[in-house]
C-alpha cells in the first residue's frame, strides 16, 4: 500500500478538514435518520395522551431537580425487570416526552410504572423525608417542594411550544391549559367532565397535604401517578403487524 | 512601510470589532437582566453584562494606549497561561464536587435536603465541571499550543484567541449556577439550556476558526497527527452539540425550553451526541495531547506513522456509531442496538492500535518511566486508555450490558478513563507546560510528583474495584430468584448492599482530589519562580527550552 498518497490530507487543511467532516457524519445518519421515518420505530398503541397541564408541570419539576440522574424510566425486556416493575417499556410510551427520561442509572428503581403503586400520602412523606418511609434509603429529602407554590404562569406558552414539537395538544387544551391545571386537584369542579374528555384516566384530587394552595409537590405526584397508567396493555398485541 | 501601515490598519479595525461586539454583548445582557422572565434569565444577564462591560472597557484602553502597541511576534503563550491555569483551577473544583456527590451517595444527611446541594443538582455540576471546565480548558489550552508549535505560526486572530478563552469561561459560570438554580434540559452532559448553548456554539466557531486560521499559515508543510485529532475534537463537538440540543424556548427572554426531539429518537440522538462526547471530547482531543507530549517528554519520535493514520481515520469512524449500546433492551429498534454493539466492539481496534503506538513511543527509552515521574503519568495514562477501551467493547455485549447497564460498574469504567485516562495525561502535559511557558529552569519538585501520581493512582484503583464490585453485586441482586421462583431482594436490600462500597469509593476520590492538591502547589511554586529542590534529578526537557542543556555527543 502506498502511505504516501495520505499526504494529499496532511498538506491540505481544508481537505483534512472535508475528509473528517465525511467520516464521522455518516454514523449517525445511518443509525439516527431512519428512526424519524420507519413506522416500526413506535408501536400503535391504545390510550397514549398528552399530558396533562399538572402533570407536565410536574414532570417540569422533576427534570429540574434532576430525578434521571438516579431514577431511569424504561423497563428492559429482561425477565427480572418484567417481574419487578411490570411490563416492559414501549416506545409509543415515551413519545410526547421532550425530552426523553429514559435514565442511565438505578441508584433508585425505574419509575416507569411507579403510577398507582403507591398512595399520595405516601409519596408526599417520602418525598419530605425518604428515610421516614423507606429507612435505607440514599435519597435526598426535598422538603421545600410541598411549600413552595406552583408557578404555571406559562403553562398555556409551555403546550403551545409542545404542539410546534409536534404533541397533539388541541385549541381546547390551550385555550383551557390554566384552568385544566387548577381543575385537576379540585375533585369537585363544575367542567370535570370535559376536562376527563380532553384527557381520558387523568387523576382528579388533591395531591398533597394542603388544599390552600396548588405547590410543586401536588405537580410532583400527579406527575409520579400517572407514569406507566395509560397505555391499555389488554388490547396490546406484542406480535402486531405494525411492530418489529 | 505599506506592509506595516497595512498592518495597524488592521489591528485598529479588529480592536473596533471587538469593541462593537463587546459593546453589543453588554447590551444584551442589559435587556436580559432588566427583561429576564425568570430570575436565572435576569441573573445571567447581569453575569453577560458584568462580563461584557469589563470586556468593553478592556479593550477601550487598549486602543487609547495604543501608541505602544502590545509585542504581537513569536508564540500567543498568554491564553495557553491562562488555560493551565483555567484547567488546574476547574479540576480542583470539579473533583472536589465529585468527592462530595460520592459522600453524599453514602451519608445521604449530606445533601441538606436544600435545593441546591442536592445530589440531582450536583452531579451535573461535577460531570460538567471535569468534563467541560478541567477536560475543555486543557484541550484549548494544549491545542493553542500545540498547533502553534507544529506550524511555526503564531496563532490566528488578535482577540479571538481570548475570545475562546474568556467566553468559555463564562460558558462555564453561566451553565454551573444555572444547574445549582434548577435550569437544566436533562440530557446528560448537554444540560445547559437553549441560550447558554448558543454561546458556547459562538466561542466554539471561533475556536475552530482560530485552530483552522494557525493551520492555514503554518510554515510546516504537513499538518502534524496530533493537529488532526485536535481538528476532528472540534468538528465533531460542533456538530454533536448542535444537532442535539436543538430545542424551542418558551421565550426569548425566559431559561426554558423544550429540546425538539421526543422518545426513542431523543434517546438515540442523545447518546449519539453522549457517546461522542466521551469519544471526542474525552478521546480524540486528548489523543491529540497523547501524540504531542509523549513523544516530546520522552524525545522520541511516534513509533509508527502508519499506526497513526490507520489509527486516526478508523477511530473517528467508528466511534459516531457506537452510541445505541447505551440502549440496550430497551424501546430502541433491535436493528440499531446490534449496529451499536458491532461498531462498539470493532471499536476496540483502533483504541488499542492507538495505545500501541503511543506505549512503543517510549521503544529504547523505557528507564524513563523509572526516572521521570512525568513519563510515568503519561504513559500510565495510556495504559489506563487501553484498560477502559477494552472494557468499553466488553461492556457493550448485549449480554454483558445487560448486566451492568443501570449500575456503578458503568460509573467505574467512566472513572477508569476520566481519572487513569483523561486525567493523567493532562496532569503529565501541565507538569510539561507550567516550566515551558513560566520560563523556569525545572518543575518546583520531582518528589511532589513522585507523591501525586501514587497517591492519585492509589485513590484511581480503590474507586474503580469498589465500583466493579458494587455493580457486578447490584446487577447479580436485581435478577437473583429464591427457590420459590421468586424475586429474591427488594430493590431497597440491593441499595443497602451498596453503602460500604461508596464508603471505599469516596474514599479513593479523597486521595485524587489529595494528589490534585499537591500538584497545584508544585505547579505554584514552579510558575512562582523558586528555586527547584530537586532540578539535578529531572530530566532536560523538564526545562523550558532556553535552559535546556545541549546533550553531549
Amino acid at each position: 500500500m502506498d502511505w504516501s498518497k495520505h499526504q494529499v490530507l496532511e498538506k491540505s487543511s481544508i481537505l483534512l478538514l472535508i475528509g473528517i467532516l465525511i467520516t464521522v457524519a455518516i454514523g449517525g445518519l445511518i443509525e439516527i435518520a431512519p428512526l424519524f421515518w420507519l413506522s416500526s420505530t413506535i408501536e400503535q398503541v391504545k390510550g397514549m395522551r398528552p399530558y396533562t397541564p399538572l402533570e407536565l408541570a410536574g414532570r417540569d419539576i422533576y427534570v429540574r431537580e434532576g430525578c434521571y440522574v438516579c431514577h431511569s424510566q424504561m423497563v428492559r425486556s429482561l425477565r427480572d425487570e418484567v417481574e419487578r416493575y411490570g411490563h416492559y417499556s414501549l416506545a409509543a410510551e415515551s413519545m410526547y416526552d421532550h425530552p426523553f427520561q429514559w435514565g442511565s442509572k438505578r441508584t433508585g428503581p425505574d419509575l416507569a410504572r411507579v403510577g398507582g403503586k403507591y398512595s399520595d400520602e405516601w409519596h408526599a412523606a417520602h418525598m419530605i423525608d425518604p428515610r421516614a418511609v423507606v429507612p435505607e434509603s440514599v435519597m435526598p429529602g426535598y422538603p421545600f417542594l410541598a411549600r413552595r407554590e406552583l408557578d404555571y404562569g406559562d403553562i398555556t406558552e409551555r403546550l403551545k411550544v409542545l404542539r410546534i414539537e409536534g404533541v397533539p395538544y388541541t385549541d381546547d387544551m390551550i385555550a383551557n391549559a390554566k384552568a385544566d391545571l387548577e381543575l385537576q386537584v379540585d375533585p369537585n369542579a363544575a367542567a370535570l367532565e370535559e376536562f376527563l374528555a380532553r384527557y381520558p384516566k387523568a387523576q382528579v384530587r388533591q395531591f398533597d397535604n394542603d388544599a390552600s394552595y396548588v405547590s410543586e409537590l401536588d405537580a410532583l405526584i400527579a406527575y409520579l401517578q400517572m407514569l406507566g397508567t395509560l397505555v391499555d396493555f389488554a388490547t396490546f398485541d406484542a406480535a402486531g403487524p405494525n411492530l418489529r | 512601510m505599506a506592509a506595516i501601515l497595512e498592518k495597524d490598519e488592521w489591528k485598529a479595525f479588529s480592536d473596533a470589532m471587538a469593541l462593537v461586539a463587546a459593546g453589543l454583548l453588554s447590551l444584551v445582557g442589559l435587556i436580559l437582566a432588566l427583561a429576564g422572565k425568570d430570575a436565572v434569565m435576569a441573573f445571567h444577564g447581569c453575569i453577560l453584562l458584568g462580563a461584557a462591560g469589563l470586556a468593553f472597557l478592556y479593550i477601550l484602553t487598549q486602543m487609547i494606549e495604543g501608541a505602544e502597541p502590545r509585542v504581537e511576534q513569536g508564540y500567543a503563550d498568554g491564553v495557553i497561561r491562562a488555560g493551565v491555569i483555567a484547567t488546574v483551577f476547574w479540576g480542583l473544583a470539579g473533583f472536589l464536587v465529585g468527592d462530595v456527590i460520592a459522600w453524599q451517595l453514602a451519608f445521604p444527611a449530606l445533601n441538606l435536603d436544600l435545593p441546591w446541594t442536592t445530589f440531582g443538582r450536583l452531579r451535573p455540576l461535577h460531570t460538567s465541571a471535569v468534563i467541560f471546565a478541567f477536560g475543555g480548558n486543557a484541550l484549548i489550552a494544549t491545542s493553542f499550543y500545540v498547533v502553534q508549535r507544529t506550524s511555526f505560526a503564531r496563532l490566528a486572530g488578535r482577540w479571538s484567541p481570548w475570545f475562546v478563552f474568556w467566553g468559555y469561561q463564562l460558558f462555564i459560570v453561566l451553565a454551573a449556577t444555572g444547574y445549582l438554580l434548577g435550569v437544566t434540559q436533562s440530557k446528560e452532559y448537554a444540560e445547559p439550556e437553549w441560550y447558554v448553548d448558543l454561546w458556547l456554539t459562538a466561542v466554539w466557531v471561533v475556536y475552530f476558526l482560530v485552530f483552522v486560521g494557525t493551520l492555514a499559515k503554518r510554515r510546516e508543510p504537513h499538518i502534524y497527527v496530533a493537529n488532526w485529532f485536535y481538528l476532528a475534537f472540534i468538528v465533531t463537538v460542533a456538530m454533536l452539540h448542535i444537532v442535539n440540543n436543538l430545542a424551542v424556548p418558551l421565550s426569548l427572554l425566559g431559561s426554558k425550553s423544550y429540546i425538539i426531539y421526543s422518545g426513542v429518537q431523543d434517546a438515540m440522538t442523545q447518546w449519539w451526541y453522549g457517546h461522542n462526547a466521551v469519544g471526542f471530547f474525552l478521546t480524540a482531543g486528548f489523543l491529540g495531547m497523547m501524540y504531542y507530549f509523549v513523544p516530546k517528554r520522552a524525545e522520541r519520535p511516534i513509533y509508527s506513522y502508519r499506526l497513526s493514520i490507520v489509527h486516526f481515520w478508523s477511530l473517528i469512524f467508528l466511534y459516531i456509531w457506537a452510541g445505541p449500546h447505551h440502549l440496550h433492551y430497551t424501546a430502541l429498534p433491535d436493528w440499531a442496538q446490534t449496529l451499536g454493539m458491532t461498531f462498539s466492539i470493532m471499536l476496540w481496534m483502533p483504541s488499542w492500535g492507538g495505545m500501541i503506538n503511543g506505549l512503543m513511543t517510549l521503544s529504547g527509552a523505557w528507564d524513563k518511566l523509572r526516572t521521570d515521574p512525568v513519563i510515568r503519568l503519561l504513559v500510565v495514562a495510556v495504559a489506563f486508555y487501553g484498560m477502559s477501551t477494552f472494557e468499553g467493547p466488553l461492556m457493550s455485549i448485549k449480554s454483558v450490558n445487560a448486566l451492568s447497564h443501570y449500575t456503578d460498574w458503568t460509573i467505574g469504567h467512566v472513572h477508569s478513563g476520566a481519572l487513569g485516562w483523561v486525567a493523567f495525561i493532562t496532569f503529565g502535559a501541565l507538569y510539561c507546560l507550567v516550566p515551558w511557558l513560566w520560563h523556569r529552569k525545572a518543575l518546583y519538585s520531582q518528589r511532589l510528583v513522585e507523591w501525586h501520581f501514587w497517591i492519585s493512582t492509589l485513590g484511581i484503583l480503590l474507586y474503580i474495584t469498589s465500583m466493579w464490585v458494587s455493580g457486578i453485586l447490584q446487577g447479580l441482586m436485581w435478577r437473583a430468584y429464591d427457590q420459590l421462583g421468586f424475586l429474591e431482594y427488594s430493590f431497597v436490600e440491593t441499595v443497602a448492599a451498596m453503602h460500604p462500597f461508596y464508603v471505599i469509593r469516596a474514599i479513593g476520590g479523597l486521595l485524587f482530589v489529595l494528589g490534585a492538591l499537591i500538584m497545584t502547589y508544585n505547579l505554584w511554586r514552579t510558575a512562582r519562580g523558586d528555586e527547584p529542590v530537586d532540578a539535578a534529578e529531572q530530566p532536560r526537557i523538564a526545562a523550558a527550552p532556553e535552559f535546556r542543556p545541549v546533550p553531549a555527543e
